[in-house]
């Protein structure tokens, strides 16, 4: 724009060249957010001074002094400001990967069942997300927490939940698993088992490529999965127990209800928080699902039913494969926000790492530390996201042709 | 010619046989439940057919049962067991409670909970003498917000400009009284920008000879701050309304006043944000890139933790601002991430043609910028916005965590009130508020389906 001779001109001014321009520009802003940063660092240390709060993370081994109602690793009121922060971390994995997981799954049946040629199930699913999905999650939070609590018996009572195990307000008890002495090996066979079946799969892979034939590789992979440590455990002598809960229902009333610490119990907060999260990221799944399924283009669903494959063959070997490709960087960031999204719980007081921070927070007045190491812990999270997806679609990018 | 004339005159009909009905299968109800509810689940030809049409006899019944169970579970509570007039809690009470509802009665939602404090829902605290104003405030931005969304309606530059500049000036004066008093140090300091915006360009001028910067500059440095005084002027002038503090404003208005704001700020700070990240200078966009993906990266109760918290801290010694303002800061900074990446989106989706072709015609970055990719971009994004606006819509809900009495947030102090203490008011609350928020966002997202479907001419399959 500035010249179109190729020799230096000198009539163009020193202040219309751009790249003099662009450094200029540059260094303004540089400047101006060192001047913020450096405003901002200044006024918060003068103000931390003159409130006589400490910096530092120093505060952090100090003995916390409160109780936290969900921890899976030892935790009590003489551990420390860390480990309650570690404790919400873990909680924050928890609720995450159990909501992520069932999330998935309801998710990818909504959005197929919204695919449905039956009308009945394709207008009940549409109906569900879109109810769903235009209500704000931290109402629902609440509204599931409070049904909850509405719902299920007192301390003393309880009600059986089908299949899972039973409810009170305390929780919803479950049979717990307990390991003995020699487990160990009963682990090292499962490993050995998803290994073999990840073999057995390629194997047929393979073999299919090569001959046509046909191998039920998944049928055969469940089967050494599930058989194969059983067969271990059993023949070193059943190292472990299943402990139920146990229900007092005789006795002095104060002593009646669930044992604690026998069995495993799910809290009504993590239920509630469980649920919400599930049916309100569920629905962003589906309408994820249902796009990536219809940008597959029609013709290769006529062309595989030309080739006289069935519905369901259809769907699983060539529409889902290549909605894939349109469904995973979407269903990506749904993961990360149902990440995100659980930070509500402390709303209604499940202690993840917001809920366990918060409250280190206000009982120690460290603010400045508390935030910046919540918000390293979800950052850390998107970061890592971020990377699977570039790493995904580079992957994918090669692929195509 | 004429023999085969003559010969066909013999078997071809002259008229028309008269229409049979189609057979009773193929029209009407009985086909279309044919083809759409029973197709599915009739083959039983063989055992893998038969298996999937089990599987979805089952799976039909099961939906059907469970969502006749929610639609009954509602309207039992809702409108069957409702009550539906009192003048206090005790209309909803059982008998042995002090109440006047017969002892065995079902309970249902309290609906005179709602209506009798719905005025507390839409305003919060606002005095009553003084809730005209937030009225009027609504019939101002009503047909602006209507006039920018419909396509049919001319102007939109225009339109915009009211929207965005002058009616969060008129909404802040009628909703807070105006008359907000401004320290000489604000007046002094945007003078003292100004001056020296003007000395540099003067500089400039005088050291390299570039002629006509200072008139061309100069022209924008005095409408901005033309712009920025009468703004002052106008939040600082007493036009007589009382004062209403922030910790008044409260419910529907609270809500939709963190909504506007967050869109108001973020939509131009989105698009500068968005130019930045996809500017050519390594500084800018390391700039925005680290702004954009530090803000999406953390929860929005975080941020709005921190500017409970840690933002009293970052300022002066002095200055402090009240805890609404300090909210609408970070729920617009946050927004403006998510808008920086729709705008990119968009700008992104603009041809390369389009860049290079206005290159061709001699137009400046900013000509190109503002006269033909960001207006392209913008009309593609619609859809965009309006799903971040959404978004934004219900996250405004988590501000009465930390302590505001937004929409949400006013349901806990309508709990609290003693002469309204009844079983279902809680439900009956939540019940409302999921209604009202539902029919605020599906109708956005209705629209944002519909502007995607008028852009979207000719691609249909």
């Amino acid at each position: 724009m500035t010249t179109i001779s190729d020799e230096p001109s000198s009539k163009v001014s020193f202040w219309y060249d751009p790249k003099v321009r662009s450094i200029i520009s540059q260094l303004i802003l540089v400047g101006l957010i060192a001047w913020g940063l450096y405003a901002l660092v200044t006024n918060t240390i003068h103000n931390l001074e003159r409130l006589n709060i400490a910096s530092g993370f120093k505060f952090l081994s100090t003995e916390a002094g409160f109780t936290l109602i969900q921890s899976w690793i030892p935790y009590d009121k003489s551990a420390t400001y860390l480990r309650a922060f570690m404790v919400g971390l873990i909680n924050t994995f928890y609720v995450a990967i159990v909501g992520i997981f069932l999330a998935t799954i309801l998710g990818f049946l909504v959005g197929i069942a919204r695919l449905s040629k039956s009308w009945i199930i394709s207008r009940v699913a549409t109906v569900y997300v879109e109810v769903l999905r235009n209500i704000p999650l931290l109402l629902q939070i609440i509204i599931w927490y409070k049904i909850l609590l509405l719902l299920s018996p007192d301390k003393r009572g309880s009600i059986s939940i089908l299949g899972i195990g039973e409810m009170n307000v305390t929780g919803l008890w479950t049979s717990k698993f307990i390991a003995h002495d020699g487990f160990w090996v009963t682990g090292i066979a499962i490993g050995i088992a998803l290994v073999l079946a990840w073999k057995v799969s390629r194997w047929a892979h393979k073999r299919q490529d090569a001959t046509g034939q046909q191998f039920p590789s998944f049928w055969a992979g469940l089967g050494i999965v599930i058989g194969l440590p059983l067969l271990v455990f059993f023949a070193t002598g059943s190292p472990g127990v299943i402990e139920s809960p146990e229900f007092v229902s005789e006795g002095p009333m104060l002593r009646r209800g669930f044992k604690t610490g026998v069995g495993f119990v799910f809290i009504p907060e993590f239920l509630a928080l469980l649920f919400a999260l599930v049916l309100y990221t569920a629905t962003f799944i589906a309408e994820i699902v249902r796009a990536g399924i219809l940008a597959v283009d029609h013709g290769q669903t006529e062309a595989a039913g030309a080739l006289g494959l069935r519905r369901g063959t259809i769907l699983r070997q060539v529409v889902i494969p290549q909605a894939m490709r349109v469904i995973i960087p979407p269903l990506t960031s749904q993961y990360l926000n149902l990440t995100k999204n659980s930070s509500l719980a402390m709303a209604i007081g499940y202690p993840d790492v917001m809920g366990a921070g918060g409250i280190v927070l206000n009982q120690s007045g460290q603010a400045v530390e508390m935030i910046i190491m919540i918000m390293v812990v979800y950052l850390t999270f998107s970061l890592v996201t971020s990377v699977f997806m570039n790493w995904y679609n580079a992957k994918m990018s090669m692929v195509e042709r | 010619m004429a023999t085969i004339k003559d010969h066909a005159r013999h078997y071809v009909r002259t008229e028309m046989l008269p229409e049979q009905a189609p057979p009773a299968g193929e029209v009407g109800m009985r086909k279309w439940l044919w083809d759409n509810v029973f197709s599915s689940m009739t083959n039983f030809s063989t055992i893998g057919a038969a298996i999937s049409s089990i599987l979805m006899i089952v799976l039909t019944l099961a939906v059907i049962a469970l969502f006749w169970w929610v639609i009954v579970v509602l309207y039992k509570f809702g409108w069957q067991d409702a009550i539906w007039s009192g003048t206090d809690g005790s209309f909803c009470r059982p008998e042995d409670n002090k109440g006047k509802v017969p002892i065995g009665t079902d309970i249902g939602a309290c609906w005179p909970f709602i209506t009798n404090r719905i005025g507390q829902f839409m305003n919060g605290f606002y005095p009553e003498a003084e809730r005209w104003r937030i009225y009027l405030t609504y019939i101002i931005g009503a047909p602006l917000i209507a006039g920018l969304l419909m396509p049919s309606v001319p102007r939109k530059g225009l339109n915009a400009i009211l929207l965005f500049v002058a009616f969060p000036i008129v909404a802040t004066i009628l909703l807070s009284g105006g008359g907000i008093e401004i320290a000489g140090s604000t007046w002094i300091f945007w003078a003292v920008v100004f001056a020296i915006c003007l000395a540099v360009l003067f500089g400039i001028q005088m050291a390299t000879g570039a002629k006509g910067l200072l008139m061309s500059g100069g022209k924008v440095v005095l409408m901005a701050a033309i712009a920025i005084f009468a703004i002052l002027f106008a939040l600082s002038f007493d036009f007589g309304l009382p004062f209403v503090e922030t910790s008044k404003w409260g419910g529907l208005m609270l809500t939709l006043v963190i909504g506007l704001t967050g869109i108001v700020v973020s939509l131009p700070l989105g698009i500068v944000l968005a130019l930045g990240r996809r500017s050519q200078m390594p500084a800018v966009r390391l700039a925005s890139t680290i702004f954009i993906e530090v803000w999406r990266g953390v929860p929005l109760i975080t941020v709005l933790f921190m500017s409970s918290v840690m933002l009293p801290l970052f300022f002066a010694e002095g200055v402090s601002f009240d805890k609404l303002i300090r909210a609408l800061i970070v729920v617009a900074l946050f927004s403006s991430a998510y808008m920086a990446e729709v705008v990119r989106g968009g700008l992104q989706a603009i041809p390369k043609g389009q860049y290079e072709g206005s290159q061709a015609l001699g137009l400046s970055y900013w000509q190109t910028t503002f006269l033909i990719t960001m207006p392209q971009a913008l009309k593609l994004v619609i859809p965009g916005i309006v799903n971040t606006f959404i978004g934004l819509f219900k996250d405004t809900t988590l501000v009465s965590i930390i302590g505001l009495y937004d929409f949400l947030g006013i349901l806990d102090s309508a709990l609290q009130d003693t002469n309204w203490l009844a079983p279902t008011n809680q439900m009956t609350g939540f019940l409302f508020m999921a209604v009202v928020y539902w029919v605020f966002c599906f109708s956005m997202s209705r629209y944002s389906m519909y502007t995607e479907n008028r852009l979207h001419t000719g691609h249909k399959r």
